[in-house]
């Protein structure tokens, strides 16, 4: 399983990559193999929308299972990934890379500050087994 | 082999029915309203009847094995309950008699209501909601209904345990309510401390499925149902596992306020593609006023020598219909046929036996499967269909390869908490011979998993068609063998 040092991980599986105020959002690797292949995503915010850190800003579907996917920190939309609705497989292929989700600016850098960083975030995973 | 399409066996000019000449006038539609680009196909009735008899043939039904489906309580229906259904006062009947002419009809949904009020500890029950989503739906909606009543505008927030049904979060999305996600303790109980931490006065409810879908019965189901209502909010009961109860426990006596039945689970009407659904709900007397309208009861008392007539009644504070007419009457029938059959014991035996084959079929193999809850079960129960070691295989291969054992797959990959899971549920209809049947081809199946894992990978192999291609089906929703071609 894919960790990759420097990002920023939520307990309930997203990654956020922090550059001065600005976040981009994805989901873990770990999140992908769970869900096995996905077939759609939808993001379910637009740019320019404020979000509270928690909320749920897209959604995944597999051929198993539907995820939700929450912003951890709270921020405003400034862009999104269009092309990822189309090609939906790309979560699972390239998770950290060319499946990132959106980018927010955000309100408190500082709530970053609380998520886990790779190594922790890949001990978490190790506790849930598999 | 697969079947041809009936296209595929279609020849131009070939015919099934010859129409005598016409004795009125012929007249031409516009030509505007016509198409030609419709390609029916054309069939000689023999065609027609092979095919359909072939396709029927491959198809896999609780009359021809054994049907685990977690979950969704695949029962034996019993033929009885069609011979009721059939009867040409209940089949011929119209929603639209005067209530007069119907009083037989009218009278067996009374009796319904009042064997499910029994069955389930609760005041009122209203027939009409034509599924258990519905159900939910309209139980929720009457949580929604009463509170606002009550100028309680603020509780807008459902909390819905992680055990509890797929469909209960989407019930609360429907009727415009916020879901609030509860985690299970380790015992797969609800997590009381979690419990009390969200419950405050915006919570309009807890959704309860009890036993949940993990199998077990909730072992602070009293508790939790008291810390939801000092919050003020009410209890649902999701009432799909209700088979594990019946004769043993009662919803209402439990504390829960509202409740929805599977008709096509518990009491053994048509589940699935056959169906209809029935999901008829359930509430306490102080929710009563808000059931769907209208609901059957008695509009004139009896007299000496006069029975009661029976006619509908509009609660007055009904959230209103949720189906034309009063609900899926066929489906009603032989839930009557059941309950009557059975009688308050044999109810009773029904969940004793579902639990007991539920347990008996865990026995069997939880020493090759990884139990995630080790408790007694209830009428169902979950285990992992993954090996630490064995990290290439996975639930779905094995539920694949049951196929090639003659067994319907257990529901697969819910609930969600469980890693990989294999939901089994065997009901209560089914007898040791079978079970130990499954249980082998289970064991073998772990055996294989080892020794011969391309025989999962693969599988199944005994089957029409071999494994599908689940992303191709759920990316590309070409639903009909022929498309219209775009102007």
């Amino acid at each position: 399983m894919n960790t990759p040092q420097g990002l920023k991980y939520a307990s309930t599986d997203e990654w956020l990559k922090v550059e001065g105020n600005i976040a981009t959002l994805g989901v873990t690797d770990y999140a992908q193999d769970q869900l096995s292949d996905i077939v759609f995503f939808e993001v379910t915010v637009e740019v320019g929308d404020e979000i509270k850190k928690g909320t749920i800003v897209a959604t995944i579907e597999s051929v198993k299972a539907a995820a939700d996917v929450a912003l951890p920190a709270s921020g405003k939309v400034i862009e999104v990934n269009e092309a990822l609705a189309n090609s939906p497989e790309l979560i699972n292929s390239d998770p950290f890379g060319g499946a990132w989700m959106l980018k927010v600016e955000l309100t408190d850098p500082s709530e970053v500050e609380s998520l886990m960083d790779a190594a922790a975030y890949a001990s978490y995973c190790e506790t849930r087994g598999h | 082999m697969t079947e041809p399409t009936i296209y595929e066996l279609s020849s131009p000019g070939r015919v099934g029915v010859r129409f005598p000449e016409s004795d009125v006038p012929r007249y031409d539609p516009p030509a505007d309203l016509l198409r030609s680009d419709l390609p029916f196909p054309e069939l000689a009735e023999i065609d027609v009847i092979r095919h359909f008899t072939h396709l029927s043939a491959k198809n896999y039904s609780i009359d021809k094995g054994f049907y685990p489906l977690g979950s969704c309580t695949m029962k034996y229906n019993p033929k009885i309950n069609e011979v009721t259904a059939g009867l040409p006062g209940f089949a011929f009947s119209h929603p639209l008699q005067p209530v007069e002419t119907v009083q037989g009809n009218l009278y067996l949904m009374y009796q319904l209501q009042e064997f499910l009020k029994e069955i389930s500890g609760f005041d009122a029950v209203s027939l009409q909601p034509a599924a258990g989503a519905q159900g939910e739906f309209t139980g929720v909606k009457i949580i929604n209904a009463y509170h606002k009543s009550r100028g309680d505008e603020k509780r807008t927030r459902v909390i819905i345990p992680d055990s509890a049904h797929g469909t209960n979060p989407a019930t609360t999305s429907m009727i415009g309510l916020e879901v609030v996600h509860l985690p299970s303790d380790k015992r797969g109980n609800v997590d009381l401390a979690a419990l009390k931490e969200i419950c405050d006065d915006t919570i309009a409810g807890l959704m309860l499925t009890n036993p949940n879908t993990l199998g077990l019965f909730d072992e602070n189901v009293c508790e939790v149902i008291e810390i939801v209502h000092a919050a003020g909010g009410l209890v649902y009961g999701d009432g799909a596992n209700l088979n594990a109860l019946l004769g043993i426990t009662r919803p209402g006596d439990l504390g829960f306020d509202v409740m929805h039945f599977n008709l096509h689970k518990t009491f053994s009407t048509p589940h699935g593609g056959g169906g209809p659904g029935s999901g008829p709900v359930a509430v306490t007397a102080a929710l009563a006023d808000f059931l769907p309208a209208p609901i059957v009861g008695i509009v004139e008392e009896a007299s000496d020598d006069v029975p009661p007539l029976y006619g509908f009644l509009d609660p007055p504070q009904s959230i209103g219909r949720v189906k034309t007419f009063f609900g899926q009457f066929g489906m009603l029938v032989r839930a009557y046929t059941y309950i009557r059959m059975h009688g308050p014991d044999g109810l009773r035996k029904v969940s004793e036996y579902a639990v007991l084959n539920a347990n008996y079929l865990l026995s069997k193999v939880k020493g090759k499967y990884t139990l995630p809850y080790d408790r007694i079960c209830m009428h169902e129960f979950v285990v992992e269909g993954v090996w630490p070691d064995l990290p290439d295989v996975h639930a779905l291969d094995i539920a694949k390869r049951l196929m090639d054992y003659d067994f319907h797959p257990p529901t697969n990959y819910f609930p969600l908490i469980v890693h990989e899971a294999l939901m089994i549920e065997p009901t209560e209809t089914e007898n040791k011979q079978t079970l130990d049947a499954f249980a082998d081809a289970l064991l073998k199946i772990a055996d294989e998993a080892r020794n011969e894992p391309e025989l999962l990978k693969n599988a199944p192999h005994n089957t029409p068609v071999s494994r599908l291609d689940e992303v191709k089906a759920a990316k590309e929703l070409v639903l009909c063998c022929w498309l219209p071609e775009k102007e």
